[in-house]
C-alpha cells in the first residue's frame, strides 16, 4: 500500500462510478492529499520535473522488503497535479524496473478519462513526469 | 446582465450585440458552455473582417509584392504598402516608412538591440529596464550586454505596481544610453507615464524603446506626442493576424542603423564584392514578408478604429472596475497590480490553491484565463508570487464574463476546500 488506503484498482472504481468531472477532480485533489510529505531536502532541483507549470518534484525511495522493486513519490505545489502524481505513484510504485519500462502508463490514464492531461504541451506536465519516472527506471 | 450605460459611465457608443457577432469564435462552446474568453492580453481573437481580408487575398488576389510587373503583384503590394500607411496614421508617425514590418514585436525590439545596439552602444554604456518588463524586452537587452558589456539598471516598482519615479529618475546618468520599458504591463495591467519616462530620458540624453503591445489595441498611441525614439506592437495582439507586427523608429535613427538580417527585398544592388543596402523600410525587411498578415492586419485597424478607441477604453475600463470590485469580493484572492492607472488586465491568486488549478477548473466552466508568470518572472518575484492567474479583457467582453469570471473563481474555491 503506497498511498494510505488505496490502490490503483480502489481509483479504478471510483473513477468508473463518476460521470461528472467535478466529482473527478475534488476525487484526484483527495488523492494528493494523501501523498506522504516530501522531506525538505528532497524538494531540491535535481528531483524537480521540467516543463511543469507549477512545481513537480519526484524521487525515488527504498522498497521495504525488495532492493530490485521502486518506490516514487512526489509532490507539487498545485493540487491537481498532485493528484496526477498520487496516481503515477499508483501505477509504478512497488514494481521492478523492467516492470515499470514495460507499463502502459498512457493506456491506464485514458481508461481513468484523464488522458487529456497527457499531450506534451499541457503545462500539466505529466507527459514530463512520465518520461522522468522512465529515466528513473532505466537509469 | 445589466446594460453598459449603467456601468461606471461606459458609453453607449460600442454596440457590443454587434461587436461580439463579428467574432464568430465566441459562438463556440468549451467543455459545453459558451467561450467566455478572458485571454486576449496573449492573444485576441479575429473579427469575421480579418478572416474575410485574408481568405479573400490568398483566393483572388494573392502574389508575392514589390517585383512583379504584373497586375495580380501589383495590387498585392499596393494593398501591403497601404497597411504601412495606416500604420503610419494609427500611431500618428511622420512617414510610412518609419514603420518596419516584421514578425511581431519580439523581433522588433531584437532589431534595435541587434542593429542599434551594437552599432552604437559601448562598454559601460547604461540600459534602464523596469521589474515588470516582459522577457521579450529583457533578454534581448541581455544578450547585448553580455556581448557588449553593458551594465542593465532595473527600476522598481512600487507594492501597487506603479512605476517609483523617483528611483527610476536616480538610475539615469549620463552613461545611460536607453531607457526600454513597457507601455502597459502585460503581467498585472499597470500604465506606465511613458510620456514623462521619454522627457526624462532624453534631458538625460537616453533613447527611448516603449514596448506598446498591450497599449496600441486599448488606447490611441501617438508616437510623435510621446515622441518616443522607437516604438513596438504585435498584430495578433489587436485582433489582426499572427505573425505580423511592427517596430516604429524616428526616421534619423533608422537610418543611421546598419541592416540587421541580409537577404532580398532589403537590397539595392548585389555584386559578390559589394552590396548596397535599400531604403527604409525596405531595409530592415529581408526576405518575402508576411503578406497576408500585414493586409489582415490592415483589416483589423480599420475596425478598431471604426469602433473608435474612445468607446473602446470606456467599455474595458468600465469591465476592469466591474471584475476588480467584484473579485475584491472574494476574500481568499488578491489581485497583484492595484496601480491607479491600469489596462484591463487582472493579476491575482488565490490562498492556498495554485494558479495553475484555478485555470483548470475555469477551463472546465468554459473560462479560458492565462496562469502562470506571464513571461514576466521578475516581475512575479516583485510580488512575492511564481504564478498568477490573468483575466484580460477586449472589445468583445461583456460584464456577463465577469460575472462568469466569478462564479467560477467560486467553484473551484468550493472544490479546493
Amino acid at each position: 500500500m503506497y498511498l494510505e488506503n488505496t490502490s490503483l484498482e480502489d481509483v479504478e472504481e471510483t473513477f468508473a462510478l463518476m460521470d461528472d468531472w467535478e466529482d473527478r477532480y475534488r476525487y484526484l485533489i483527495e488523492l494528493g492529499r494523501k501523498l506522504p510529505p516530501l522531506s525538505e531536502d528532497e524538494h531540491v532541483e535535481q528531483n524537480k520535473v521540467r516543463g511543469c507549470a507549477s512545481q513537480v518534484w519526484i524521487v525515488t525511495r527504498p522498497h521495504p522488503e525488495d532492493s530490485t522493486r521502486m518506490v516514487f513519490i512526489g509532490d507539487s505545489d498545485a493540487h491537481i497535479v498532485k493528484g496526477l502524481i498520487a496516481v503515477l505513484l499508483l501505477i509504478f510504485s512497488g514494481k521492478t524496473r523492467p516492470e515499470i519500462t514495460a507499463t502502459d502508463a498512457r493506456k491506464i490514464l485514458e481508461q481513468l478519462g484523464l488522458a487529456e492531461h497527457l499531450s506534451p504541451m499541457r503545462t500539466n506536465g505529466l507527459f514530463s513526469m512520465l518520461q522522468r519516472i522512465g529515466d528513473m527506471a532505466a537509469a | 446582465m445589466i446594460a453598459m450605460s449603467d456601468r461606471a459611465g461606459a458609453p453607449d457608443s460600442l454596440d457590443l450585440n454587434r461587436v461580439r457577432a463579428d467574432f464568430p469564435i465566441l459562438r463556440q462552446t468549451v467543455h459545453g458552455k459558451p467561450l467566455c474568453f478572458l485571454d486576449s492580453a496573449a492573444s485576441a481573437q479575429k473579427p469575421q473582417v480579418v478572416i474575410d481580408t485574408v481568405s479573400k487575398l490568398y483566393e483572388t488576389g494573392y502574389a508575392n509584392i514589390h517585383r512583379g510587373i504584373y497586375k495580380l503583384s501589383q495590387d498585392a503590394t499596393e494593398a501591403y504598402e497601404g497597411v504601412r500607411e495606416q500604420v503610419r496614421d494609427l500611431i500618428n508617425a511622420e512617414h510610412a516608412k518609419e514603420c518596419i514590418f516584421l514578425r511581431g514585436a519580439t523581433e522588433g525590439i531584437n532589431l534595435v538591440a541587434q542593429s542599434w545596439g551594437r552599432a552604437f552602444l559601448r562598454e559601460g554604456d547604461e540600459i534602464i529596464l523596469t521589474e515588470i518588463e516582459h522577457h521579450s524586452n529583457i533578454v534581448p537587452w541581455q544578450m547585448l550586454r553580455d556581448e557588449k558589456g553593458l551594465q542593465i539598471k532595473v527600476a522598481p516598482v512600487g507594492d501597487d505596481g506603479a512605476l517609483d519615479m523617483d528611483a527610476f529618475a536616480a538610475l539615469l546618468s549620463p552613461r545611460t544610453r536607453l531607457v526600454a520599458m513597457v507601455h502597459v504591463s502585460n503581467a498585472i495591467g499597470t500604465i506606465m507615464p511613458v510620456e514623462k519616462i521619454i522627457e526624462l530620458a532624453h534631458a538625460a540624453g537616453a533613447k527611448v524603446l516603449i514596448d506598446g503591445c498591450q497599449a496600441v489595441p486599448h488606447m490611441p498611441v501617438d508616437v510623435r506626442a510621446l515622441d518616443a525614439d522607437f516604438y513596438v506592437f504585435s498584430g495578433h495582439k489587436i485582433y489582426g493576424p499572427t505573425g505580423i507586427g511592427v517596430l516604429y523608429g524616428k526616421a534619423e535613427l533608422l537610418d543611421a542603423m546598419p541592416p540587421w538580417q541580409g537577404g532580398g527585398d532589403m537590397i539595392s544592388t548585389v555584386t559578390f564584392e559589394k552590396t548596397t543596402y535599400n531604403e527604409l523600410p525596405q531595409k530592415f525587411e529581408a526576405g518575402t514578408p508576411n503578406i497576408a498578415g500585414g493586409i489582415g492586419l490592415g483589416a483589423a485597424i480599420d475596425y478598431v478604429r471604426s469602433i473608435g478607441f474612445e468607446a473602446i477604453a470606456g467599455h474595458e475600463t468600465a469591465l476592469l472596475d466591474y471584475a476588480t470590485e467584484k473579485l475584491r469580493g472574494i476574500s481568499q484572492l488578491r489581485i497583484i497590480g492595484t496601480a491607479p492607472e491600469k489596462g484591463a488586465i487582472l493579476s491575482f491568486v488565490v490562498d492556498d490553491i495554485h494558479p495553475h488549478d484555478i485555470g483548470t477548473i475555469l477551463d472546465r466552466e468554459g473560462v479560458a484565463v492565462r496562469t502562470g508568470h506571464h513571461c514576466a518572472q521578475p516581475a512575479m518575484e516583485r510580488f512575492g508570487v511564481t504564478a498568477t492567474v490573468r483575466a484580460s479583457f477586449a472589445i468583445y467582453n461583456d460584464f456577463n464574463d465577469v460575472d462568469r469570471l466569478v462564479a467560477a473563481i467560486r467553484k473551484a474555491l468550493e472544490i479546493f476546500e
